[in-house]
């Protein structure tokens, strides 16, 4: 009898367990409870735990919003693409646009400081990839991803798409400036 | 009825001519579409590879489309309906159900296939093999998928079919065999796979088409997951049936006990294609409740299922190895292992491979927020390049070894060759794998086509300098898969057209393993653990997998505050 074979005994659910079998399902089942553990306890304890809240938009509602806030913070002009380089307060809100193929505009914020950040769509879906920071993210189009971030360090980021969108995908690249608190 | 059937003079398996036919001709597709997909593979591996950078960018995103669906896709399903085949016909002494179904399930895949591969030929389809709405393919994409799984859905019904007709004619004795039952549960695993696939492609057909105004992006990647991770799933029931059937081909091995690798199985169907939030972890709109539910496949129990395999199937080999004698040391039975044939090299190191590489990256990787740090960067391929290319395709070929002269009744040719393959291929795609998850936890993206952002205008960023050594490293274990890939295709293309036909001789050494007697089995291992090795090697897998767990959630503490 083998594994191609049908089992010898008929009542084969009544054989009894190997010893090693059983050591390791108790191993393994005890380590899957821990993994389902951990992240609920990050969620109490741990400092990185990306916030669902979410709202439906349009393309057009939320560059009016991201447009309000240029208009009112930006601090300089940048880049070789000319961007605005906008620095909202601590605490308030920042909108990052994200199309083919840019994010925009350039972003300014303090070391330590809590920002509630806005990510949606305006067409395709597009990924945020905060880099060296590593911090990945989801943009879908006529969602308004809602959460905030607060920068460990200074710093020169990059925010890289890193959802796959169409043939201009390696092109699409933004900067996020991090300054020392109070600068 | 009889002539329909003839008996194997290695193997003793009885062969029902339709089905032996469609088996034939599924391998042989599926062969087929593992070489145009690995072709395709290269050029990736050489354009992701900075100083060499071989294709423009938009070749490049066309190659990359078109090499995700014909491995992922058309390569695995086509072998995965020869393999359910053989699993109920041959391995159950039955006539196949329906032969027609069958071939009309065949001719959909293959149309579909082809139809497929055209379409993304022309450059209008260039979507990834995800192609997430409001991206849009030509219709003709869509609709080629959606006659591929028909195809396979025909397929799959043939089998539950066939399951019908061996039980009514009693044509075996109590239960299936262990590894017919891993072929049930990938294939209930395929129909809910289809009927996702169904339900998301089928609207973004007539969205294409003009019928339907929008798809929603979120829920498109919702379903469109129940369907691309679910059909992941279905490899891993299908090579984990292959394991166990290769173990009883080379030491005619038995489950240690039925009923523990029954009930892993079963956690699969219960649990394994949930998955879905895998690819959602950070997407907005989807709460954290649902994530961790889901990704953890109901608090692992369908990773306890795989690590249950990762001990039993090498535990079954062990104690078949001891009860022939190889019963001293910890490591003999293994010593003693045939590394030489392919059959049984390229089952083993599936194993390791999944394993440590692909089931390991993948649990960590899936933990919600452990996933911020890994999300679309090129960690993600990296991962499913061990589970789906060293565990699925590994084991596929090391199944296509033993049946060129069982199935097709021909002699391998360049056996010696066939002997080093499994550790080329394996070596190779280990080394792609790890490259690639060396270059994701630096945050290169996928599916991108030149990270140092030379037409940005000026608008850059600079990975660090080993990001840009991994991904060399990367370009040249793609060469040596590839490499590894093309001796396989060849070997068993020109075995199957070229080989010496063995007819009704008996070959020397035997093709299938004596099991052992009962009573050998009497005493092996030390004390009570029958499986002293194997043990070992499972406690060795544990430390490992923890270690890198808790590294992980080290990472993730060091970066911003998120919340």
């Amino acid at each position: 009898m083998s594994t191609l074979s049908p089992p010898k005994s008929r009542i084969w659910w009544k054989e009894p367990i190997e010893r090693s079998e059983l050591i390791w399902i108790s191993l393994v089942f005890v380590w899957g409870l821990f993994m389902a553990f951990m992240m609920p306890y990050w969620h109490v304890t741990g400092d990185q735990n990306l916030s669902n809240e979410t709202y439906k938009t349009t393309p057009e509602r939320f560059l009016e919003k991201t447009q309000a806030m240029v208009d009112e913070y930006t601090v300089r002009n940048e880049g070789p693409r000319n961007f605005p380089v906008v620095k909202p307060p601590p605490g308030g809100d920042v909108y990052m646009v994200s199309r083919l193929w840019e994010f925009w505009p350039i972003i300014e914020l303090e070391e330590g400081q809590s920002y509630r950040f806005h990510l949606t769509s305006m067409d395709w879906q597009h990924g945020w990839s905060l880099q060296p920071a590593n911090i990945n993210i989801q943009v879908v189009p006529k969602y308004e991803h809602v959460f905030t971030l607060t920068p460990n360090s200074a710093g020169e980021y990059s925010v890289i798409c890193n959802e796959y969108c169409g043939v201009g995908h390696h092109l699409m690249i933004g900067k996020i400036h991090v300054v020392e608190s109070g600068k | 009825m009889s002539e329909q059937f003839r008996t194997c003079p290695d193997t003793g398996l009885k062969f029902h001519k339709p089905a032996e036919n469609l088996m034939k001709a599924n391998a042989v597709a599926a062969v087929v579409f593992l070489l145009v997909g690995g072709i395709y593979g290269l050029l990736v591996g050489l354009t992701r590879w900075p100083a060499v950078h071989l294709l423009p960018a938009d070749a490049f995103y066309l190659t990359l489309t078109a090499h995700g669906i014909n491995v992922l896709i058309f390569w695995m399903i086509f072998f995965e309906i020869a393999v359910l085949y053989f699993a109920s016909s041959v391995l159950l002494g039955c006539r196949l159900a329906v032969p027609k179904v069958a071939w009309a399930g065949f001719a959909l895949m293959l149309i579909g296939a082809l139809m497929n591969n055209y379409i993304v030929a022309t450059g209008t389809s260039s979507v990834m093999m995800t192609s997430y709405a409001p991206m849009e393919a030509h219709p003709l994409f869509y609709l080629s998928l959606i006659l591929f799984a028909v195809g396979a859905l025909l397929g799959c019904m043939v089998f539950f079919a066939t399951l019908v007709v061996a039980k009514q004619e009693k044509t075996y004795e109590g239960s299936v065999s262990l590894v017919t039952f891993g072929a049930i549960t990938a294939a209930i695993i395929a129909v809910f796979t289809i009927v996702s696939g169904a339900i998301i492609l089928v609207p973004t057909l007539l969205w294409s088409l003009g019928f339907i105004a929008e798809i929603d992006a979120l829920a498109y990647r919702l379903i469109w997951w129940a369907f691309g991770h679910s059909s992941q799933q279905i490899n891993v029931a299908a090579h984990i049936s292959i394991w166990y059937a290769i173990a009883a081909i080379c030491f005619g091995a038995k489950p240690m006990s039925e009923k523990v690798s029954r009930m892993a199985f079963l956690m699969y169907i219960l649990f394994l294609q949930l998955a879905s939030a895998h690819h959602l972890l950070v997407d907005p709109g989807v709460s954290s409740e649902f994530k961790m539910f889901n990704t953890s496949y109901a608090m692992y129990l369908a990773v306890m299922a795989s690590m249950v395999h990762g001990l039993t199937v090498p535990g079954s080999i062990e104690s078949a190895q001891r009860a022939k004698g190889f019963n001293s040391g910890l490591f003999e039975w293994l010593r003693r292992a045939p590394w030489g044939n392919p059959t049984f090299s390229g089952m083993f190191i599936s194993l390791i491979g999944f394993g440590f590489l692909g089931g390991i990256s993948g649990v960590v990787m899936g933990a919600e927020q452990i996933n911020i740090l890994m999300h679309n960067t090129v960690y993600v391929p990296g991962h499913f390049h061990a589970t789906v290319v060293i565990g699925s395709t590994l084991a596929f070929m090391a199944l296509t070894y033993w049946l060129v002269p069982i199935l097709f009744r021909r002699e391998l040719v360049f056996k010696k060759v066939a002997a080093w393959q499994p550790y080329i291929f394996g070596l190779g795609m280990s080394g792609v794998a790890l490259f690639l998850m060396g270059a994701g936890t630096l945050g290169v993206p996928r599916r991108h086509w030149d990270i140092t952002f030379s037409l940005t205008g000026g608008v850059v960023h600079e990975f660090p300098a080993a990001a840009n050594t991994m991904l060399a490293l990367n370009g040249l274990s793609v060469i040596l898969a590839v490499l590894g890939g093309a001796l396989f295709c060849v070997i068993i293309v020109l075995s199957i057209l070229f080989g010496r036909k063995l007819g009704d001789e008996k070959q020397e050494p035997a093709l299938i393993a004596t099991p052992p007697d009962d009573a050998a089995y009497e005493g092996i291992g030390r004390g009570s653990i029958s499986v002293p090795g194997t043990f070992v090697m499972a406690m060795v897998f544990f430390v490992a997998f923890a270690l890198y767990y808790f590294i992980n959630w080290k990472y993730l503490a060091e970066t911003w505050g998120i919340s």
